[in-house]
């Protein structure tokens, strides 16, 4: 293909635009000034003072430990999900499924809270809230790519394992979730870095005693955006660029996008 | 005792029969071949003995046991597929040993089993390849392998060679065949191929819209077609609307305008009874129209075109009432290759004994 210059610019400005305002945020989480203006000097004062931040480190454990559980939960379910949604052609299964993806996050937040504080009482509201709320958000996600990871195999692989001795379990597990492996750590991966970063439906769900990361980010800029803000960013981001590098490894052909 | 019975055998799809009360046995050893058009129900039979669909009706019977509660896995029946349906995680040598690791065999049998598995299919130095890394004929080799290795009672083929080319395919029959009497497994083989059927099979089972029409060893069902279907779907054949003028040693037949022919007699048949004759081309004789010809049926026609195929070159003759028949020349003459040209006289003669008198 030849690359006209055109097409250089645009997608340069096109990568510009998604990048540069993240590039601010990492350099100016090193900046050794109050202001997010002008460059001053290099430091790592902000993230001293993040690591000493009780309130921020409390929070930070509160995301990991949300995320990581309702992550595994979803992985699971959402597995599961896939599989009878490729197995059993029911129309109804896909749209029970799929619908808390489409739902707004708003409705999907108010809907859960009526339900907790109707069903379990307004003291309910804690950790354990917000990882079945996360849990359920996400095994939508997880359920679609398993699906199409498995849409495309060829269905006679399983008969094969059957005809030559494996049980239902020995079939799932030595030729089914192999296959379908790449989807799922996608599918974990996904549902991981949504959960970390959720804001609206943690906001709901969470009641006072649970900060998250996201809900103790949005009380500190509501006085200053600070560098400080900036380094747990950086923080975050970070994360995220490790699991996407991981998953890379795990599951090459995941971001390579192919099926 | 049959090594397989099935007994009267259906299976439908709402209001749709696709395998209409078929029964039939297969012996132990026997390479056994069900051959059909397209949808005529020969997977839907082979997914029912496999264990992955079940009769609505019938029975199928393994070693005198009922399989009805047992389920694929637990079959002593392996198939191989046609698209192979190999493990695509699995090395050629772990795709190969999964029958055996199912068994709960120990790892050193394994080990040897595959190896034999490996060197009688001729893929030694291919055990460590991933399926993506084959051509159609190896994926078809680790296939047999795989269905071969742990010794099944009953080995099911559902047209294995279908996606390879003319040269490879002749090639993999021949092997099939040293396999099979190597091994010595029973083999249930699906082909729409009638050469394939023909050149394979102790026995073979010619199914149309889920019956079978006719079972019979190869030379019979080429030589003693029951019926129109299954005379005109092996191999070539000549057919002529016909009347039985009178019975007797020799049927005699009345070919519409053509005229009266002598044919073999056959059973039950009655002055008046309306049917078609049919011949093979190879049966057939073809000379020019000035020589005499010894057989008792003869006509003249005309060349209307030939088929030079390699080996033997087929004419097609326009006889006088514009029915048309084939005759078969072979080209064994050296430098020879055309015996006629369009438009030539012709004579075309068999003998009483040739073709045969069948059902409308
Ligand atoms: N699950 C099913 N539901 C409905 N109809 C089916 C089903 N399976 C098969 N059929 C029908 O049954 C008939 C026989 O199908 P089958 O696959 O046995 O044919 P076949 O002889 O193997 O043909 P081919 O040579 O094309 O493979 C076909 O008309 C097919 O459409
Ligand atoms: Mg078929």
């Amino acid at each position: 293909m030849r690359r006209s210059p055109l097409l250089w610019a645009a997608s340069l400005a096109v990568y510009a635009f998604l990048y540069v305002p993240l590039v601010v945020v990492v350099v100016f989480s090193f900046n050794d000034s109050k202001l997010n203006a002008e460059w001053v000097g290099f430091t790592l004062d902000w993230y001293h003072k993040l690591f000493a931040n009780a309130e921020m480190l409390h929070a930070a454990a509160n995301s990991l430990l949300i995320a990581v559980v309702a992550s595994a939960l979803a992985t699971v379910l959402g597995t599961m999900a896939g599989i009878a949604m490729h197995r059993f052609k029911s129309r109804l299964l896909p749209f029970m499924t799929l619908t808390p993806v489409a739902m707004p996050e708003i409705l999907l937040g108010v809907s859960l809270l009526i339900f907790f504080i109707s069903v379990f009482g307004e003291e309910s509201l804690s950790l354990l809230t917000v990882i079945i709320a996360h849990t359920t958000f996400c095994i939508g996600f997880v359920a679609i790519i398993v699906r199409s990871r498995l849409a495309g195999m060829d269905e006679s692989i399983f008969e094969a394992a059957r005809d030559l001795g494996a049980t239902p379990w020995q079939t799932f597990r030595l030729v089914t979730l192999p296959l379908i492996m790449p989807g799922v750590v996608a599918g974990a991966l996904m549902a991981f870095t949504l959960s970390i970063d959720d804001f609206v439906i943690t906001f709901f769900t969470a009641g006072a005693g649970v900060p998250t990361l996201p809900l103790q980010i949005y009380t500190m800029i509501k006085i200053a955006v600070t560098p400080e803000v900036n380094a747990v960013s950086t923080l975050l981001m970070l994360l995220t660029l490790t699991m996407i590098v991981l998953a890379g490894k795990i599951a090459p052909d995941v971001l390579r996008g192919k099926g | 005792m049959a090594l397989l019975e099935i007994k009267n055998v259906s299976r439908r799809f709402g209001d749709f029969t696709a395998v209409d009360d078929v029964s039939f046995t297969v012996e132990s050893g026997e390479f056994f071949t069900l051959l059909g058009p397209s949808g005529c129900g020969k997977t839907t039979l082979l997914r029912m003995i496999a264990g992955f669909d079940l009769p609505d009706s019938g029975a199928i019977v393994l070693d005198g046991v009922d399989l009805r509660d047992t389920p694929a896995e637990q079959r002593p029946i392996h198939t191989v597929f046609q698209s192979y349906a190999l493990f695509p995680h699995m090395t050629v040598a772990q795709n190969i040993a999964f029958p055996l690791r199912m068994a709960g065999k120990a790892d050193d049998e394994v080990r040897t089993r595959v190896r034999e598995a490996v060197a009688q299919v001729k893929l030694d130095k291919l055990e460590q390849r991933y399926p993506h890394e084959l051509s159609g004929g190896q994926k078809q080799r680790v296939a047999l392998a795989r269905g071969l290795v742990n010794r099944p009672r009953l080995l099911l083929l559902d047209e294995p060679l279908g996606a390879l080319d003319a040269k490879l395919r002749e090639q993999m029959q021949i092997e099939l065949i040293r396999l099979q009497r190597g091994v010595g497994v029973t083999f249930v083989f699906v082909t729409h191929s009638q050469a394939e059927a023909l050149a394979l099979s102790h026995r073979i089972a010619v199914m149309n819209h889920g019956v079978i029409e006719q079972m019979d060893e190869p030379d019979k069902l080429y030589g003693f077609p029951k019926n129109r279907f299954v005379a005109d779907f092996i191999g070539n054949v000549n057919m002529h609307e016909a009347t039985v003028a009178a019975t007797g040693g020799t049927l005699t037949l009345e070919l519409g305008t053509l005229g009266r022919i002598a044919a073999p007699s056959r059973e039950g048949v009655k002055a008046g009874t309306g049917g078609v004759f049919v011949i093979r081309p190879e049966q057939v004789s073809i000379r020019a129209a000035a020589e005499a010809s010894p057989d008792p049926n003869q006509f003249e026609g005309v060349v209307n075109d030939f088929l030079y195929i390699g080996d033997v070159t087929t004419y097609i003759v326009d006889l006088p009432d514009g029915k048309r028949f084939e005759a078969l020349l072979p080209n064994s003459a050296p430098g020879r290759a055309k015996f006629f040209e369009v438009g030539d006289h012709v004579r075309l003669s068999w003998k009483a004994e040739a073709g045969a008198f069948l059902d409308a």
